[in-house]
């Protein structure tokens, strides 16, 4: 048999191409399961201030205390759908702190506190989360737009659309990105891939999160593809393509800072996988995770979850006590319950209304639709 | 007046709409230097740059969404699904998110987004091209299907589609792109939607038919007329939703109804017409209503076509079927 030259030899090594993706995306990490600052020059490079830090911790103790609550709710009726977030405190908070008012928000069905971080008045998802219409009204309490839209079921369809706002914002010659999220089985959506190929052709402001979080509902992150890493399906559609420890809040700020200054700068669009784990169930509707995962693994995640280091980084910067915790806790425990009240009290939903906001010029049929419930009172 | 063609109509409303306003943009497959594959886009990219015309990825879905997303920033999207055939592929960013945004976002935010694509058969394409879906996109609440029978309509239909706030899948029947000549008026001008036209005044019998099947239609109250039966054609223009009204006038001044449509008989336009009239205006009628559709198979292979669409002698024969009930 013919030899072959070195060049062609490695193009039909397979064995090798396997390897080189494996090999191609090493986890950017700041702080070590304990809190630790593992690299000093990534921290300064964060340039958090401490009021920055201990703002970062106190979203994240909010969004931990809305998803003990909300779970605790869900169980007695109150609270409605809900995806709980315990685990993911950094990869959502930490990476939503890196945008400002202006960029534009695309959240999946599990990022409700970034769409709070944005003005969105908790009782507004109470009220997404009981299924009231009133929750998608995206203003703040004193009738500030939020550039946010509502969370997204379908797991891969706020990556197509963030591909036309940052288009948008591009053509406008805004300030400003689009940032949206999915997770690891939103990657398998055709709309994934669309999404991001459209937003690298056009070098829109966009900024793609990939919350990898181990599981879609039960299907383990093994099961759901052969890639070896997520963020390497970035650089099918020629993105630059991170992978963070999604558990150390420094380094996800890091990244989504850097990601952003770059995407806001002309230079296209960033995704950024980040490794996290949900640490209880699918959501509040019935999901047992013990029927597809144990407990060891659980138990095994919650000694790497990001509360835990971002606290102790605080403590031993000297800027974070214990009662500083246990007050800010109770804070948002009154604020919460508060918001339900105002969820309680909001009007039932009108049917009439559904019908009068289907078009904005309602048809012959619609209009005698719309005449009939209002009659009845509905 | 100038005689012009169905797509020449089409190129020149696009052409009026990116010189009114600023905010309209266009892009889809091809649609650039190509001018789309039936050059109905033509010249435009060349005219406004590449930054309001442009080609997008061959990605139907990508499309849609981007469509929705760039209405955020105040953009009045016209995309271009180039065969009505792949449709499916965009299902999503329709059914599923434009069509329902202003109901979700409880009336606060708007979709003026157009959907443009040729629809129908006749010209040979290879399968998965030609299509009529029209009755499928007409049962999604929240958005508008507009459906032109001539060019006039087509020119002054598509203003009013791009200048309307609630989204639209505005189809042009492929056949009569080139096929079909008519008067046009120049400048800017609107056609309301949700408002059927009288395409040829009559007393006997109505026909009711919309987009390809209305020329179809007059041919047939054209040969009708040479035996004495005076058939009146209202075309539909939007068909969803529907102009109820236009159509009880129809009913009431004939009291006999044939329903014409090119898609499949159990694809939706019609059956929704009949429903109409059955439920508000039977006392009307002085015998069943007939109906021409096409045959309930597949969407056919290129050679097929011309035995499976419909014909103006189908029209006739079923005319004389419903006038010969008495």
């Amino acid at each position: 048999m013919a030899d072959i030259t070195a060049t062609n030899k490695q193009i039909l090594d397979f064995n090798y191409q396997l390897t080189a993706q494996a090999d191609s995306f090493p986890t950017l990490s700041v702080l070590d399961n304990t809190g630790k600052i593992v690299d000093n020059e990534a921290f300064e490079r964060a340039e958090l201030s401490n009021d920055d830090l201990i703002n970062i911790l106190k979203r994240m103790i909010l969004s931990r205390q809305l998803d003990i609550r909300s779970t605790k709710l869900a169980k007695q009726g109150r609270f409605g759908f809900f995806a709980p977030t315990a685990g993911q405190e950094a990869s959502q908070m930490a990476s939503s702190y890196a945008f400002t008012d202006d960029d534009w928000l695309m959240p999946g069905y599990r990022d409700i506190p970034q769409i709070v971080m944005k003005g969105w008045p908790i009782w507004k998802a109470i009220l997404w989360s009981r299924g009231h219409v009133l929750g998608n009204v995206y203003t703040t309490e004193d009738d500030k737009p939020v550039n946010s839209w509502m969370p997204q079921i379908i797991i891969g369809a706020q990556y197509v659309e963030a591909a036309g706002i940052g288009l948008g914002l591009k053509k406008r010659k805004k300030n400003a990105v689009v940032y949206a999220y999915t997770g690891d089985g939103g990657t398998s959506q055709g709309d994934f891939y669309e999404g991001i190929n459209f937003a690298g052709a056009y070098h829109a402001n966009a900024v793609f999160f990939v919350q990898n979080n181990g599981y879609a509902i039960s299907t383990p992150r093994a099961v759901q593809t052969a890639a070896p890493h997520l963020a390497a399906k970035g650089w099918a559609a020629g993105l630059p393509s991170l992978v963070v420890d999604g558990n150390d809040p420094i380094a996800v700020y890091l990244a989504s800072k850097e990601a952003r200054s770059w995407a806001v700068n002309g230079n296209g669009p960033v995704l950024i996988e980040t490794i996290t784990n949900r640490l209880e169930a699918h959501s509040t509707a019935g999901d047992d995770p013990l029927r597809y995962r144990t407990k060891d693994d659980i138990e095994e995640w919650w000694e790497k979850e990001p509360l835990i280091r971002m606290r102790k980084l605080l403590q031993d910067q000297g800027i974070w006590n214990e009662k500083q915790e246990d007050d800010y806790v109770k804070e948002v425990n009154q604020l919460i319950d508060d918001q339900i009240k105002i969820a309680d009290n909001v009007d039932k939903q009108k049917i009439s209304n559904f019908i009068k906001n289907t078009l904005e010029v309602p048809s012959q049929a619609m209009k005698e639709q719309i005449a009939k419930f209002e009659s009845e009172g509905k | 007046m100038a005689v012009k063609s169905y797509i020449d109509a089409i190129r020149e409303a696009m052409d009026l709409a990116l010189e009114k306003d600023d905010d309209v943009i266009i892009f889809g497959e091809d649609v650039g230097k190509n001018g789309g594959v039936f050059r109905a886009t033509d010249g435009l990219q060349a005219k406004y740059g590449e930054d309001r015309v442009f080609n997008t990825p061959l990605a139907e879905s990508g499309i849609g969404g981007m469509a929705i997303g760039l209405t955020t920033q105040n953009y009045r999207p016209i995309m271009e699904i180039q065969f009505f055939g792949f449709l499916f592929e965009v299902m999503d960013s329709i059914a599923g998110q434009m069509a329902r945004n202003r109901f979700r976002f409880n009336g606060t935010r708007s979709m003026p987004i157009v959907v443009r694509s040729p629809y129908g058969g006749g010209t040979k394409t290879p399968e998965m091209h030609a299509d009529n879906l029209e009755g499928m996109v007409a049962q999604i609440p929240g958005i508008r299907v507009v459906m032109p029978a001539n060019p006039a309509d087509a020119k002054g239909l598509l203003l009013s589609s791009i200048a309307s706030n609630d989204p639209v899948v505005f189809l042009e029947n492929l056949h009569l792109y080139r096929s079909l000549k008519g008067e046009v008026p120049e400048g800017y001008y609107t056609t309301p939607l949700d408002k059927a036209a009288i395409a040829r005044e009559g007393d006997y019998i109505s026909i009711i038919s919309y987009g390809g099947g209305v020329p179809v239609a007059l041919k047939a109250a054209e040969e009708l007329s040479k035996n004495g039966i005076s058939a009146e054609v209202l075309d539909l223009r939007t068909v969803s939703p529907l102009d109820i009204q236009s159509i009880g006038e129809t009913v009431a001044k004939t009291g006999r109804v044939v329903v014409v449509q090119e898609a499949q008989r159990m694809a939706g336009v019609g059956a929704a017409v009949m429903s109409e009239i059955s439920e508000r205006f039977i006392l009307s009628l002085k015998a069943p209503i007939g109906r021409v559709a096409a045959p309930d198979s597949v969407y056919p292979f290129g050679q097929a076509e011309n035995d499976w669409m419909i014909k103006s002698d189908d029209v006739v024969a079923k005319v004389m079927e419903v006038v010969n009930y008495d």
